[in-house]
């Protein structure tokens, strides 16, 4: 018996694959910077679907007209003067409606061009503001259209919008991302409904005239990655590479082994390492590489469900909160390196009110708490209400499969058994939890998730009254608590509208104490954002909020 | 023959049919829909914006409605746009397709080419030496998880040697045609092909030994011919009729099942793309990712019904024995 020719070909065919393997990798290129994320952009159309990624892609490639810097201060950009009631740029008006409102005067850059070379001009300006308050194209964002409700080219340069209300952020239109008109009109006004799929940006990702920034995107791949060249037209310092390449790699331990092995350079804060898993890179592998944490504007928090009838007494939500040591959560899991939250508005931020009352883990100061709120029974380790015999009991959900949530969501959970609460873990997949179980409402007990915001980012969404998500509204409103205060909402209201930076700071205080105070939200922590860099890589400056790293490319360099 | 397969075409689109409406209503019953998403991204949505959101997407008709419209496009060509990538359909599924089927063609065949031999050399010396190693190495396939594989190659191949790109699809801003894309194929190929190679393996060993026990294999040890030949030439065949139902299962695994080795290698191809529909609430490109996953599911049983037929001539195309 010699069954030599199966096993030839069993041979053959191992070897095949191993001399496959054998195949020299690709070479290094110093010109090129090879960055990995985790996400890949749906759409590059800079206003339709929020989406990191793609804020991150086009950061390279083009310009807002307003921007929160690194110091989280409010700069132009694209035009060449920030408009101020001050300076006479802004001057208050009455809107149509009879409120008060503002018309806000900008002037694009002189030496601003798309690029392929055609210069920006107010004609873009008018046709990405037309296409924005059409409504039926999916353009984000609608508030901002919504208030806009006029604007007036004064010449190929200079523009003026109408505000139909008087907000203290009136000079900021960081979202008002221009399209070329000269490039894009034909799409709109051929059918503004269907023209959201039939936009230049993604069935001509790759023309230069889309684009106006240090790069332009010169090659994609969907799913895969990204290629980024100098752009010739930009005015600007230009981009310390000739080449900038993004990958998607969804899964962090590839990421990883990506990153030893040469075929990325660094890992973007923005979409990569969470800080757990760059902590443990660092511990292994820092020496061969910078790594940068920058805490930020992505609030960590338990919306507690004022509609439980337990949730609703103040003092067990005071319980709830002096049980847990959110201090050694932020050591033990984090390194230190996401500082714990002492209300929903970061300390990074100008409004932040450091003497507002800050809850520290008082385990004797919960249960006093609880016994107060009549849970004197104690049975297997659970409390149980003197007269209804009621057990101390809540549900805890979160995202299914978010490691570091589910680890604090354990510690969490053995804190409170330590006071006697009982807490239910029910987590369910993002899919499930975002899409119904939050925006609707359907969560029970305690819901753990974050929030991304902006630099005195007003919570009217999250915390007005007016915005609490309900099947009359169509869920509309994002105040999933379903926080209800009279004096909470007024604030909100005078807040938006008071110019006066002094008494908008105290407003701002008055406002942290309430929600301090009233604790409908649990503050764990704001999450850090961490950057794995080569060492040779300077200028990167996280900034901390939701504007990228990429926006500021040009100061970037290879030491 | 051809009335054969052209029942069981006639047989698969009524299937296909069926399937389009059951996938369509159950994506519609998954909680949260596009708008939804876009409600929990921007806090200054009003009612009225959902509502005419909602239009916009089509998502204030019934379920009934949606489908009747799709179906309607979809038999004229039109099997709308990704929500996701706004693009057509198939604009963004083509490429999928093809990177899935480049990495599952080469995978397949390599885990054929060296799992059935050496399932048919372990089944020719049972109990020996050689079944041994055979089966440690077998069960070491199908126990490796194939994220770890995965990871692991990596760290061999990409991090330690640095012979082989840890991932993607082909080098990114340069032309290197064929061989580049083969070169970033090679792990993840053997990722998939270590995977599954265990499994074909067994399957053959075990269809080769109840072969080899038959009555018209010793009758033809008897009539004195070699080894070889009765091995090859009289019970291959018939052992291969059980191995070709699980190739013809693996069609249909192929598009879903390769989901953590594209992944882990980010390749994008058909699994992940199918996953991301699936969590983004991109309907229309979920709806057509399944189905083509049923469509391929169908042909592979086509095939596998055309392989009994020739592998064992009594096994006739009206589906009984002649």
């Amino acid at each position: 018996m010699r069954p030599a020719g199966p096993v030839s070909f069993s041979i053959l065919a191992a070897v095949l694959l191993l001399l496959c393997a054998v195949w020299p990798a690709q070479a290094k290129d110093r010109d090129q910077l090879t960055i990995g994320i985790t996400q890949y952009p749906s759409t590059f159309h800079p206003n339709i679907d929020s989406m990191l990624a793609k804020s991150y892609i086009l950061g390279f490639t083009r310009r807002p007209f307003t921007v929160h810097d690194q110091d989280w201060q409010l700069v132009c950009m694209l035009c060449t003067k920030l408009p101020t009631i001050e300076n006479g740029l802004a001057v208050p008006e009455t809107a149509p409606n009879g409120k008060k409102g503002i018309a806000v005067t900008y002037t694009i850059r002189p030496d601003a061009v798309w690029g392929d070379g055609k210069p920006i001009t107010t004609k873009d300006v008018l046709f990405t503001w037309r296409m924005g308050r059409q409504g039926q194209t999916g353009i984000l964002p609608i508030e901002f259209y919504r208030s806009a409700y006029k604007v007036e080219a004064k010449d190929d340069k200079t523009f003026t919008i109408h505000f139909d209300k008087l907000t203290f952020d009136y000079n900021a239109i960081n979202s008002f991302d221009l399209v070329p008109a000269h490039v894009d009109q034909v799409n709109f006004d051929a059918d503004p409904v269907a023209y959201k799929n039939k936009t230049a940006f993604d069935t001509d990702t790759t023309n230069e005239a889309l684009y106006f920034g240090p790069y332009v995107i010169s090659e994609t791949e969907r799913g895969s990655y990204v290629v980024l060249e100098r752009n010739p037209k930009w005015w600007g310092e230009p981009g310390p590479f000739k080449r900038i390449v993004v990958k998607i790699i969804p899964n962090t331990a590839a990421l990883e082994a990506n990153l030893l092995s040469g075929n990325i350079d660094m890992i973007a804060g923005e979409l990569g390492f969470t800080v757990d898993q760059a902590l443990r890179f660092e511990t292994r592998h820092g020496k061969s590489f910078q790594v940068l944490y920058k805490p930020g504007l992505i609030y960590e928090h338990i919306d507690l469900n004022m509609d439980n009838p337990l949730l609703k007494n103040r003092d067990l939500r005071h319980a709830l909160i002096y049980a847990i040591d959110r201090d050694a959560i932020s050591k033990q899991l984090f390194g230190g390196r996401q500082p714990v939250a002492q209300s929903a508005v970061n300390p990074l931020d100008w409004v932040y009110a450091d003497d507002v009352k800050h809850y520290t883990y008082d385990p004797k100061k919960a249960l006093e708490l609880i016994v107060k709120a009549g849970f004197t029974k104690l049975e297997k380790g659970i409390r149980h209400h003197k007269n209804t015999g009621e057990a101390l009991r809540f549900e805890f959900m979160t995202t299914a499969g978010s490691k570091v949530r589910e680890l604090v969501q354990q510690v969490l959970q053995s804190q409170w058994k330590a006071v006697g609460v009982d807490v239910r873990i029910k987590n369910e997949p993002a899919r499930v939890y975002f899409g119904q179980t939050v925006t609707q409402r359907k969560f029970t007990g305690l819901a753990m998730y974050a929030w991304l915001s902006a630099p005195e980012s007003v919570p009217r969404g999250t915390l007005h009254s007016a915005h609490i998500p309900t099947e009359a509204n169509g869920w509309a409103g994002q105040n999933y608590p379903g926080f209800d205060n009279a004096e909470m909402d007024a604030l909100i209201e005078k807040i938006e509208v008071e110019l006066d930076k002094p008494k908008r700071k105290a407003m701002w205080k008055r406002l942290q104490e309430i929600y301090v105070e009233e604790l409908p939200v649990i503050p764990l922590y704001f999450r850090a954002e961490a950057y794995i860099m080569p060492k040779w890589l300077g200028g990167v400056k996280p900034t901390g909020h939701q504007y990228p790293t990429s926006l500021w490319v040009e100061e970037w360099q290879a030491k | 023959m051809l009335r054969f397969l052209g029942e069981r075409l006639v047989q698969s689109a009524a299937v296909l049919a069926v399937m389009s409406f059951v996938i369509f209503a159950l994506i519609g019953l998954m909680p949260g829909d596009p708008v939804d998403l876009m409600i929990s991204a921007d806090p200054d949505l009003t009612s009225a914006d959902i509502e005419k959101l909602r239009e916009i997407y089509g998502l204030d008709r019934p379920v009934v409605e949606r489908y009747g419209n799709w179906l309607w496009a979809a038999l004229q060509g039109d099997f709308g746009f990704s929500r996701l990538f706004a693009r057509p359909v198939f604009e963004v599924l083509i490429p999928a397709l093809g990177h899935t089927l480049a990495l599952l063609g080469i995978s397949l065949t390599l885990a054929l080419c060296i799992g059935l031999p050496l399932g048919i050399w372990a089944a020719v010396k049972p109990y020996s030496v050689r079944d041994y190693a055979v089966n440690l190495f077998a069960f070491a396939g199908i126990s490796v998880p194939s994220f770890w594989l995965g990871l692991l190659l990596i760290i061999v191949f990409a991090v330690i040697l640095g012979i082989l790109p840890a991932g993607g699809l082909g080098t990114p801003g340069a032309d290197g045609g064929w061989a580049d894309k083969l070169i970033y194929l090679v792990l993840p190929a053997a990722s998939l092909t270590l995977a599954s190679v265990g499994g074909h393996t067994r399957y053959m060993r075990a269809s080769m030994l109840e072969t080899l026990r038959q009555d018209y294999i010793r009758t033809a040890r008897a009539k004195g011919l070699t080894e070889r030949r009765v091995v090859l030439g009289h019970a291959l065949r018939n052992a291969l009729i059980p191995v070709t139902t699980i190739v013809a299962l693996d069609f249909g695994f192929l598009f879903s099942g390769a989901l953590i080795t594209e992944t882990i290698f980010a390749y994008p191809g058909m699994g992940k793309l199918t996953y991301d529909a699936v969590m983004g609430n991109d309907f229309n490109l979920a709806l057509v990712a399944l189905l083509l996953a049923t469509l391929v599911t169908l042909i592979g049983n086509i095939l596998a019904d055309l392989a009994y037929a020739w592998l064992d001539p009594r096994i006739g195309f009206e589906g009984k024995n002649q």
